[in-house]
């Protein structure tokens, strides 16, 4: 699930954004408050911050909102100062213009995946909103699970349902703070009288795109604790997710490993990643069955790394650390190989020093 | 009479004291109120927050208890005033307290199971950093043992678990603003638990156990139908977890993984120790007293315990997970300390080589960072 963003970021990666956060000074704040379904309580989540950031003396303006809102989201509208839309056509798009010169600190924008009409500034909400951040406007925005390009097909697989307005997902996650809209996918202490067959469809439905949503954020931010972490230069990695190193051989057998190593990642949410350390001489059987273990990793949609260095377990351990894993998987032989010879067996050697991670061993 | 039908019980998950769950849950039971349901107040924590304080106003409050304990006067929630009211919901802030003692009950999910069996629902709320099976991980995180823990069964079988979430920078702006502590007070808090990066971790473990908690719900209540997303998780292996438990402290910390796993891939678990005579007569005071400690924290979990007979704990251990159709044997890491660092690196190199059908898995406990 969005493993686009669950995956851990190259060094380079962290200077670019421990950079960016510098510059973040002169850029506008944006936060997004994520919902999985339309009706969650976004509009009046977002609003209810704007009203109390105005009662805290913050120049906040309104720069678009759902056309048709609930009474208590019209009650705190009130009280807003609201930019009107600018019309194209039948059309409408937010006034970038006027807001730019309008010039709040604080901006109020739903519906970021809005796509805009033909000669609007930008062809979509969400690149205006790129706009005032870059002109030093904070904005406080909101979207649904639907609407993030990179899931859509999970969630046309669940709603059954194909979405043409996107936003793209590395949009969602440079957002300085996400914040979820949750609430049950069912009213159960209501005890409704029994429904019919689509209402619990609607249900389920509703459950896994809820699901979906948790762990979108949680990716998010699993991202941002990185870069927190790396920015103020420290080391150690938390195991708020769990990440799974799957150390393969050629010789190994691979099929029970992954599978396992899928399942759990799966129902952890967690990330699945394979390693195989080269080995100088490596005999062509042995090269064509590791080609066939690293591509049954592959389909079972592992992230997969070669490792070099003369003592295996120090690579492993030194990638695992660096990848913040909490649990190592490998197999185990009763052979003694030329490694073992030389070093010991490396289980052995690998269970002693794994502090602080897992370690499965396998049966070979 | 029917049987009378258990009340549901709904959960708001937090990460840290100021995020809104009291508030998001009084929130809750104001719309039921104006909806004309029976709704009290059994037990709520005001903190001195006004907004909290205002969203209680025209809720039925039922007093608390005094109870007195050394010369101090406590207040806990009256579960049998609570009873005797019998409402059709029932507020109950912080699950995972713990009761003064002289209540009969020690721990307020205790109370909590009263209510529900008596047919009320109950809504309440906990910290992530309550949960059992995360303790360590928490420990690792924050460099605090939680002390008051909820079984995660009881997580379980809550009909609803909801986040309440709010991001910790607003969190921060809150405390320092004096909304959730009071000034001083925050000062403290934020060089120790809300430090950012701590607050950051804790949300997302409150996250992802949501979303396995929503999962869980939506998987299982598809049993009976034909979907592919079932076929795929009950076609697996199915798994079967098998601890060991000895006198070693590290033992909880190897129950409550094994256990957090056992629960995400829907595998029973054991936990068993291995004596000669088959049961901790043998064993001098303080180990017997820690064995039996963890096999009672075992079964508070709901893992089924077992004594088993045998000099030879490797075979012994091997053999009744043979007999038992186990998949994966948990244990600790050797380099631990107690007796288990004398020859905790023989018995796990001997289970891994008797156990040649099995998964071993080798459990390294989780230490706090230098902060």
């Amino acid at each position: 699930m969005a493993r686009e963003i669950s995956q851990k970021k190259t060094p380079e990666d962290f200077l670019r954004e421990c950079q960016a956060e510098e510059a973040a000074d002169t850029k506008g704040r944006l936060k997004i408050f994520l919902g999985y379904a339309s009706g969650v309580g976004k509009s009046f989540r977002m609003l209810d911050e704007a009203r109390r950031r105005r009662e805290r003396g913050q120049d906040v303006v309104v720069g678009a909102i759902q056309p048709k809102v609930p009474p208590e989201v019209e009650k705190l509208l009130q009280k807003l100062e609201v930019i009107p839309l600018k019309a194209f056509g039948q059309d409408s798009a937010i006034d970038v213009e006027a807001l730019v010169r309008r010039h709040p600190a604080v901006c109020v924008i739903d519906g970021l995946a809005y796509e805009n009409p033909p000669g609007a500034r930008n062809p979509t909400r969400w690149r205006d909103v790129d706009e005032l951040l870059k002109t030093g406007i904070t904005v406080i925005s909101s979207i649904n699970i639907q609407y993030v390009a990179e899931l859509r097909n999970q969630v046309e697989a669940i709603t059954g349902k194909h979405v043409t307005q996107t936003v793209p997902i590395a949009f969602i996650t440079s957002a300085d703070e996400i914040e979820i809209v949750d609430a049950p996918a069912e009213q159960p202490i209501e005890r409704l009288p029994e429904q019919q067959v689509d209402a619990a469809k609607r249900e389920q439905q509703l459950s896994k795109l809820r699901e979906l949503t948790l762990v979108l954020a949680a990716d998010v931010v699993d991202h941002q604790l990185s870069t927190y972490l790396e920015c103020h230069g420290i080391k150690q990695h938390f195991g708020a997710q769990e990440r799974i190193l799957v150390c393969i051989t050629a010789r190994a057998n691979v099929q029970e490993m992954i599978e396992t190593a899928r399942t759990i990642a799966e129902r952890f949410h967690g990330e699945l990643m394979v390693a195989y350390v080269n080995q100088p001489q490596i005999s062509a059987a042995d090269q064509a069955a590791l080609e066939e273990k690293l591509a049954i990793a592959r389909a079972a949609g592992a992230r997969i790394q070669i490792l070099e260095g003369e003592n295996p377990v120090d690579a492993l351990l030194d990638y695992a650390r660096s990848r913040g894993v909490t649990q190592i998987f490998i197999g185990h032989s009763q052979r003694t190989g030329l490694w073992s010879r030389i070093l010991g067996n490396p289980v052995d050697q690998l269970i002693r020093r794994s502090q602080g991670m897992d370690v499965r061993v396998f049966p070979q | 009479m029917a049987e009378q039908q258990r009340g549901k019980l709904k959960i708001f998950m937090g990460y840290a004291a100021g995020v809104g769950k009291t508030f998001k849950m009084l929130e809750e039971a104001q719309h039921f109120k104006a909806q004309g349901v029976d709704v009290v107040i059994g037990y709520f924590e005001p903190h001195n927050r006004k907004d909290t304080i205002a969203k209680a106003e025209g809720l039925e409050i039922i007093p608390r208890r005094k109870i007195e304990y050394r010369a101090t006067v406590f207040e806990e929630m009256d579960t049998d005033a609570i009873l005797a009211r019998r409402p059709q919901i029932c507020v109950v802030d912080e699950y995972p307290h713990t009761n003064v003692p002289g209540l009969g009950r020690a721990k307020r999910w205790e109370d909590v199971e009263l209510l529900l069996d008596a047919g009320i629902d109950v809504l309440t709320t906990m910290n992530i950093q309550h949960l059992e099976s995360l303790n360590d991980q928490v420990w690792q995180i924050t460099g605090i043992r939680v002390r008051e823990t909820i079984p995660d069964w009881l997580v379980q079988q809550a009909d609803e678990v909801v986040m309440v979430d709010l991001t910790p920078r607003a969190l921060l702006n809150r405390l320092e603003r004096g909304v959730i502590y009071g000034l001083e007070k925050a000062e403290r808090a934020m060089q120790n638990f809300f430090r950012e990066s701590t607050l950051v971790a804790l949300r997302e473990l409150a996250l992802r156990e949501t979303a396995h908690e929503v999962e869980h719900r939506h998987v299982n209540c598809q049993d009976d139908s034909v979907s592919a997303e079932g076929i795929r998780r009950y076609a697996g292996k199915h798994h079967k977890i098998l601890v060991l438990v000895t006198a070693d402290p590290e033992s909880a910390m190897l129950i409550r993984r094994a256990k957090r796993v056992g629960d995400f891939l829907d595998a029973e678990c054991f936990a068993v120790a291995v004596q000669p005579t088959g049961d901790l007569a043998g064993l001098p005071a303080a180990d017997r007293e820690a064995v039996e400690r963890h096999l009672n924290f075992a079964r508070n979990l709901h893992l089924e315990t077992r004594i088993l007979e045998g000099e030879d704990v490797a075979r012994s251990l091997v053999d009744f997970a043979r007999r038992n159709q186990i998949t994966q044997i948990f244990l600790t890491r050797p380099g631990g300390r107690g007796w288990f660092r004398m020859f905790g690196r023989d018995l796990v190199h001997r289970i891994v080589g008797l156990a040649k059908d099995m998964q071993v898995v080798i459990v390294s406990e989780r230490k706090p960072a230098p902060h």
